[in-house]
């Protein structure tokens, strides 16, 4: 594309503008990054205040736990390799192996496999045996970068960590798959419906979403604290204490996810045209079999969107979970306030960092994965208006 | 679209919606009017110590809760009208204060000091959102498409991370003599705690709501970028407009809309301030108003939450919502009423 000599930048301009660019990349990412490099170090080098002695970890390095020049090199080419033959090999693999119709499923199943594969690799075989090499090699052995995996080790062995993984992961799930069922039976029925009635639900979403949590929240406690008592007329002696059960948490933030969930997903039938479900209703369907068979086929590119949104809100909420769940079965963001709370030595300190770090990596993932979808989901509620 | 099968589509989305949005609502609005509370009972109590030539008797009045035929403190609900208000306001020392014109008592009083820091973050915040999305989207547009992606995929990063999280990374760039203290300290050469005192730790807490919100920011106005009419553009050039000028006269009229749209998520989203205080553990400097319903809702060291008073300022919090939602809700209903027309 050939640019008209009017609209050609000056030198200095377009220097500012990569450099502003350049600088903010940096800010964006850099605090990221760096939490990720203190984690893997001893508590002196991570805290230290000489940014080198971080990068570098000489506390670490003399304490004999470290990467050496051959980790280095052999760690690079396994991931080089990983990546290559994520790119070439497993495509074929899937489309071979899987039946067309199942090509989603077969995806999932497919890169599920593949990360597990690595994961035993890059973490199972490849510390025993480079330790093993390390020795023979001498000065090529000998560790240069200080590098410890000790404290994720104490945060998710000794402290159970993945316990608050499981209960992210029931409480995440659950959420994302409840809110997008309901969620887009109430956004297409709002989309093909141009009713006054309509427009007054979608108003009152709007005001419900500007709610903040914790007003309703002070509304949850009371009946969820005494619901046993509350429920026992109803439900007998099987009357459950909703407080502290991941179910009522999931309930709570589906509902709380609601208003935008189905503000988005109408926005997104509303693109798909009228004529397709019509046409199937003039052959016969009702409203209920043209969702089924002509919405739900390409309805997904919305609705994975929107699901990464829910996702969001339930991964990342602390305030509901907190107040409405127990320290027995507590998700992972609230149980990291524990540690740093109670933070009283350093190596409490590193580990976590640790913890927080183990709670961005699957955030990071779904960005790489998922930025096209993230990027359109955050644009389609702004140009709609 | 007939009424009932409208109804069976949207039906569960409303019952949820009803039952945990609108019932909590109106249940809160109800329980900042009562207070439950354990029924005490007075009783005379004589305590005897063994003593010389007779036993030392004290009989002494003590107030203590009733227990239950269950073994558990019975506790009565109590209307009391405004008073939780009252405990939460507190109006007296308030009006003491302002008409003193001393500000620094008024902002010893919890609901005061959260709602300045409130105010102060969302105004503070808003522009800079704006401004560096902005700032963002135009030298996006500017570089070569080769390295747009990878931008678009760090610039995500902020936005994406947990909020908590995003706070803590960068509390611990600058907690003791972190990296950021000692480059600082280096730089301006004194002696710097970032979180020894208030103001520090609230200037920390707004680069990090920047830092967060400025890509949804940038998305956004790139994606309207795209869309500038670049005949408007050349037109703008050949009339002998500058670059600043085009900028100024024709870039953003046409972004105006998403402004608007971005500057009211903004509010409502800054309104509702409280990852950070968490985060920066300000709590001792800095604290807001959702968090202050936080506040009374978690359990004190005898494990009561005062409910009534939580329910109370959760309630002085939605009249601040009730009026940044008004002149959205006036466009809304305004555009609604010009698409039937």
């Amino acid at each position: 594309m050939s640019v008209p000599t009017s609209m050609r930048q000056p030198l200095s301009l377009r220097l500012s503008s990569a450099a502003f660019l350049g600088f903010w990349c940096l800010l964006a990412a850099f605090p990221i990054f760096w939490i990720a490099v203190m984690s893997f170090k001893d508590p002196v080098d991570a805290f230290a205040a000489n940014p080198l002695a971080v990068i570098f970890g000489p506390e670490t390095v003399a304490t004999g736990r470290g990467l050496s020049v051959l980790d280095i090199l052999v760690g690079i080419a396994v991931l080089w390799g990983t990546i290559h033959l994520a790119m070439n090999r497993l495509p074929e693999l899937v489309t071979r192996l899987t039946p067309p119709e199942l090509l989603p499923f077969g995806w999932i199943v497919g890169a599920l496999a593949y990360g597990i594969g690595f994961l035993i690799v890059f973490f199972g075989i490849l510390p025993p045996v480079l330790g093993g090499l390390n020795g023979i090699l001498g000065p090529f052995g000998a560790p240069i970068i200080g590098l410890t995996s000790e404290h994720y080790q104490a945060v998710w062995v000794e402290n159970a960590f993945y316990e608050n993984f499981i209960n992210s992961l029931i409480v995440t799930a659950g959420v994302v798959t409840v809110s997008l069922t309901v969620g887009t039976l109430a956004g297409f029925g709002l989309a093909r419906s141009g009713s006054g009635l309509a427009f007054w639900i979608l108003i009152i979403a709007l005001v419900f979403r500007a709610l903040p949590h914790s007003v309703l929240v002070a509304g949850y406690l009371p009946p969820f604290i005494n619901s046993a008592e509350i429920l026992r007329p109803i439900l007998g002696e099987a009357a459950p204490t909703l407080y502290g059960k991941p179910l009522a948490v999931i309930a709570v933030l589906v509902s709380i996810n609601q208003p935008f969930t189905i503000w988005m997903l109408r926005s997104f039938f509303q693109n798909i045209p009228n004529e397709l479900d019509e046409a199937a209703r003039v052959d016969g369907c009702t409203h209920f079999q043209a969702f089924r068979w002509v919405i739900m086929p390409v309805m997904w590119p919305g609705v994975i969107t929107t699901g990464l949104f829910s996702f969001l809100l339930a991964y990342n909420d602390y305030l509901v979970c907190s107040l409405l769940l127990d320290a027995q079965n507590q998700t992972m963001v609230p149980a990291i306030a524990g540690y740093f709370n109670r933070e009283t030595t350093t190596t409490d300190q590193v580990e976590a960092v640790a913890a927080a770090v183990s709670i961005t990596a699957p955030l990071f993932l779904l960005v790489m994965i998922f930025q096209r979808q993230i990027v359109s989901g955050l644009t389609a509620g702004a140009v709609k208006g | 679209m007939k009424f009932k099968t409208f109804a069976a589509f949207v039906g569960p989305s409303i019952f949820l919606m009803l039952l945990f949005i609108a019932a909590p609502l109106v249940s809160v609005f109800l329980q900042s009017f009562y207070v439950t509370q354990p029924v005490f009972e007075t009783v005379e109590v004589e305590t005897c110590t063994p003593g010389f030539p007779t036993q030392t008797c004290v009989t002494e009045l003590k107030t203590q809760p009733i227990l239950g035929e269950d073994g558990k403190v019975v506790t009565e609900v109590r209307y009391v009208g405004l008073e939780s208000y009252r405990n939460v306001l507190e109006p007296d020392r308030a009006w003491a204060a302002l008409s003193a014109l001393d500000f620094n008592t008024l902002l010893t009083i919890d609901f005061w000091k959260a709602l300045r820091f409130t105010l102060t973050f969302t105004l503070v915040t808003l522009p800079l959102v704006v401004g560096v999305g902005l700032a963002i989207a135009v030298a996006v547009n500017n570089a070569s498409r080769l390295i747009r992606g990878p931008i678009i995929f760090v610039s995500l990063l902020p936005f994406i991370i947990t909020p908590v999280i995003g706070a803590l990374s960068i509390r611990w760039l600058f907690i003791g003599d972190g990296i950021m203290t000692a480059f600082l300290e280096w730089w301006l050469s004194r002696d710097i705690a970032m979180f020894a005192q208030g103001w520090t730790i609230e200037l920390l807490m707004m680069f990090y709501r920047v830092w967060h919100v400025a890509p949804f920011a940038f998305v956004v106005f790139y994606a309207g970028l795209q869309t500038v009419n670049q005949d408007t553009l050349e037109s703008a050039i050949i009339d002998g407009a500058s670059r600043w000028e085009r900028l100024r006269y024709v870039v953003i009229p046409h972004l105006m809309p998403l402004i608007v749209f971005i500057s009211l998520i903004h509010l409502m989203d800054s309104y509702r301030v409280f990852e950070e205080i968490v985060g920066f553990s300000s709590q001792a400097h800095r604290i807001s108003l959702q968090w202050l319903t936080y506040d009374f809702l978690t359990p004190d060291d005898s494990g009561n939450r005062s409910i009534s008073r939580a329910s109370a300022s959760a309630m002085l919090t939605m009249i601040g919502i009730v009026i940044l939602l008004v002149p959205l809700l006036r466009k809304t209903w305004r555009d609604h009423k010009g698409g039937r027309v």
